[in-house]
């Protein structure tokens, strides 16, 4: 199947400013999805609220829409369901870890199997400029007028230390890195994070003079490395991408399907 | 027929109820007074091939029904008053998003965590209004097991028909009593079953192109047609649209596939209304001690009447007014202060002869108390 083929263009053209990150995941998604060769009519996608999270509208697979923070919740119900389905997660990174940072943790605990993707702007981009939980020290954001005092998340940690299988990191200008790694992610069985550090250069960029879209992305190849690098251990404030964890550990709906099994074997259903 | 009687817990026998009507899925949280049905459910559901999930809290529950309920099955949470407030977003989007699914709610007292273990009737309201937007809403009460088994069911019924989120207002008192209940057997109640659309795989299917009777046929996620659902206004793709003509078409047709249907959704109890000068009217556990209080006064040859009300919403204004045209007084016996007390006198021509008969101490009203303030209206002390 084409790439153009996994798009509803009736909706197009798409919400997001020229130079957003977000339409580069979308794109590095479908070309993912269609390499996996998964049939559309097997895939869910659910998102929450957030300029990130409008990707479920202009992908021709079954897509839910939700509430802010909550998209992994609905998600839940989908693949508890119907575990045959697969389900894609795509959030923000204040959607997926300040509103949604709870069942963001028990999803990973769980480790229901569904593929979480953070994009992550360090930005509320939709509501124009304020900080988020992955902004960090320093910025500048509308909330945060003289510099932002707030850490921020490591989501690599985060998801590890919640118990997700699969957790990766990867950016927007590393596209190739990118469908490798969402191909992996998604073949995953069990909970599998994805952060994609992408840019918004209307709020996140323009707040913190980092320049328009193709500067922002040379930053991200400027001060990212491969996981392990040498390059890291000359100067580890060189964020690491590539695949932390990738481990197989028993997945929610398998293990609920077997207690079902069991109990209809004991002749006790 | 025997083996079908029982001595259950109200909780436990609207488990039983959700299962005959065909319930396959539950996500909850627990929470005081409804936990025995996520109880029940975790050990009934897994031995029927069902699914049963305990959420991280209320609002996740709350989510997965909804996600459950699009691909297909019937689903259902139970909560409380703390977990009733949690969840008022998400179900503002099963109502946004026509997505039908059951909501138990067993009272507790309120506001905030309140009295976790004593009977009250303080949620009638917010299950009309707790969610933001204007929007229209079933919620169903039952008096007594045999009615909690019926309302369950109907809760089901209703919500795949008119595709919304009902709500099953029960409180302390049914969630916990015992009493003898007969389990219908199968069949003898009707069970409802969601409409699927006939559109054929390839062809267009419009989620949200209301037919002529105004219902839409839904198609399972996982199924031949994929489309997008979301909270935001959207037009017959489901995709978000802003279009004022389109909005505000959506915001009436939510509002009035309910209220068109008030006769259909409409279940009310009537004891010795006909001749009645006074008129009791009353809902869930406060109808126990009302109609007792009835019973013993029809028996004295007092003309009193029950007016029992099982849908609180949408609120039978129409149907109230008729019942209580000739009565001299008419009151409303509830454990709140005065929820259902302002829709009777909305309903009525007369408001001044509507009273209220209340407790919000955290003890069951009792006949008693009834019969102490019938005392007083009638000026006789107590
Ligand atoms: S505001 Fe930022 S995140 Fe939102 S669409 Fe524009 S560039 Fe993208």
């Amino acid at each position: 199947m084409a790439v153009q083929d996994y798009i509803r263009k009736r909706f197009f053209p798409h919400l997001w400013c020229q130079g957003c990150g977000h339409g580069i995941v979308l794109n590095s998604l479908i070309r993912a999805i269609e390499e996996l060769g998964i049939r559309k009519n097997d895939l869910v996608m659910v998102s929450g609220i957030g300029c990130s999270s409008r990707i479920t509208g202009y992908v021709d697979v079954h897509t839910l829409h939700t509430l802010h923070g909550r998209a992994l919740a609905f998600a839940t119900g989908v693949k508890m369901s119907r575990p045959e389905l697969r389900v894609i997660v795509p959030m923000g990174d204040g959607d997926a870890l300040a509103i949604g940072g709870n069942h963001f943790i028990h999803s990973a605990r769980r480790n229901i199997d569904m593929t979480a993707l953070v994009m992550n702007n360090q930005i509320y981009g939709m509501t124009g400029g304020q900080f988020s939980p992955l902004s960090g020290p320093g910025v500048k954001a509308t909330t945060a007028p003289f510099g932002n005092i707030d850490h921020g998340f490591d989501v690599v940690k985060l998801a590890t230390a919640a118990g997700a299988s699969f957790v990766a990191r990867t950016t927007t200008y590393h596209v190739h890195q990118m469908i490798s790694i969402l191909k992996e992610a998604i073949s995953h069985k069990g909970f599998s994070v994805v952060e994609i550090m992408s840019q918004c250069p209307t709020y996140f960029g323009r707040k913190n003079k980092l320049g328009g879209a193709v500067d922002m992305l040379d930053y991200f190849k400027s001060h990212t490395t491969a996981k392990g690098s040498d390059a890291h251990k000359k100067d580890p404030l060189m964020i690491e991408r590539g695949i932390f964890v990738k481990e197989d550990r028993p997945e929610y709906c398998s293990d609920y399907d077997m207690l079902v099994k069991e109990l209809q074997l004991k002749g006790d259903a | 027929m025997d083996d079908n009687v029982r001595f259950l817990q109200g909780n436990d026998v609207c488990v039983q109820a959700a299962l005959y009507a065909g319930l396959e899925f539950f996500a909850g949280y627990p929470i005081t007074p409804s936990t025995e049905i996520a109880e029940n459910l975790a050990y009934h559901l897994p031995r029927q091939g069902g699914k049963f999930i305990q959420m991280e809290d209320e609002i996740a529950s709350m989510c997965a029904i909804i996600g459950a309920s699009l691909t297909g099955r019937k689903v259902m949470t139970a909560t409380s008053g703390p977990g009733f407030s949690l969840m008022q977003e998400s179900l503002g989007f099963a109502i946004m998003a026509e997505i039908p699914c059951v909501i138990v709610n067993v009272q507790r007292g309120g506001p905030s965590t309140g009295l976790p273990t004593g009977p009250s009737q303080g949620d009638v309201l917010q299950a009309r209004w707790g969610t933001h937007g204007d929007h229209a809403i079933i919620v169903l009460t039952a008096s007594n097991h045999q009615d909690v088994f019926r309302m369950t069911v109907d809760a089901f019924n209703l919500a795949e028909t008119y595709r919304t989120p009902v709500i099953l207002l029960l409180d302390e008192v049914i969630g916990h009593m015992r009493e003898k209940v007969i389990l219908p057997e199968k069949g003898a109640i009707p069970v409802v079953d969601r409409l699927r659309t006939s559109v054929k795989a390839g062809i267009d299917y419009h989620p949200y192109l209301p037919r002529e009777d105004g219902r839409l046929p839904m198609s399972d996620f996982g199924g031949e047609h994929r489309y997008h659902v979301t909270g935001l206004f959207h037009d017959m793709w489901g995709f978000p649209t802003t279009n004022p003509k389109i909005v505000h078409g959506l915001l009436r047709h939510l509002n009035d596939k309910i209220k068109n249907n008030i006769s259909d959704i409409n279940r009310m109890k009537e004891y010795f209304i006909d001749d009645a000068r006074t008129i009791l009217i009353s809902y869930g556990s406060s109808a126990r001690s009302a109609l007792h209080v009835v019973h013993n006064r029809r028996a004295r040859g007092e003309r009193i009447g029950l007016l029992e009300l099982q849908t609180l919403w949408p609120f039978p204004y129409t149907q109230v007014a008729e019942k209580c045209e000739k009565a001299r007084q008419i009151v409303v016996v509830e454990m709140n202060m005065g929820q259902v007390l302002l829709q009777v006198k909305r309903a009525v021509s007369r408001p001044e002869r509507v009273m209220l008969a209340n407790r919000i101490d955290g003890v069951f009203i009792t006949p008693t108390d009834i019969r102490n303030i019938l005392r007083l209206i009638h000026g006789k002390g107590v």
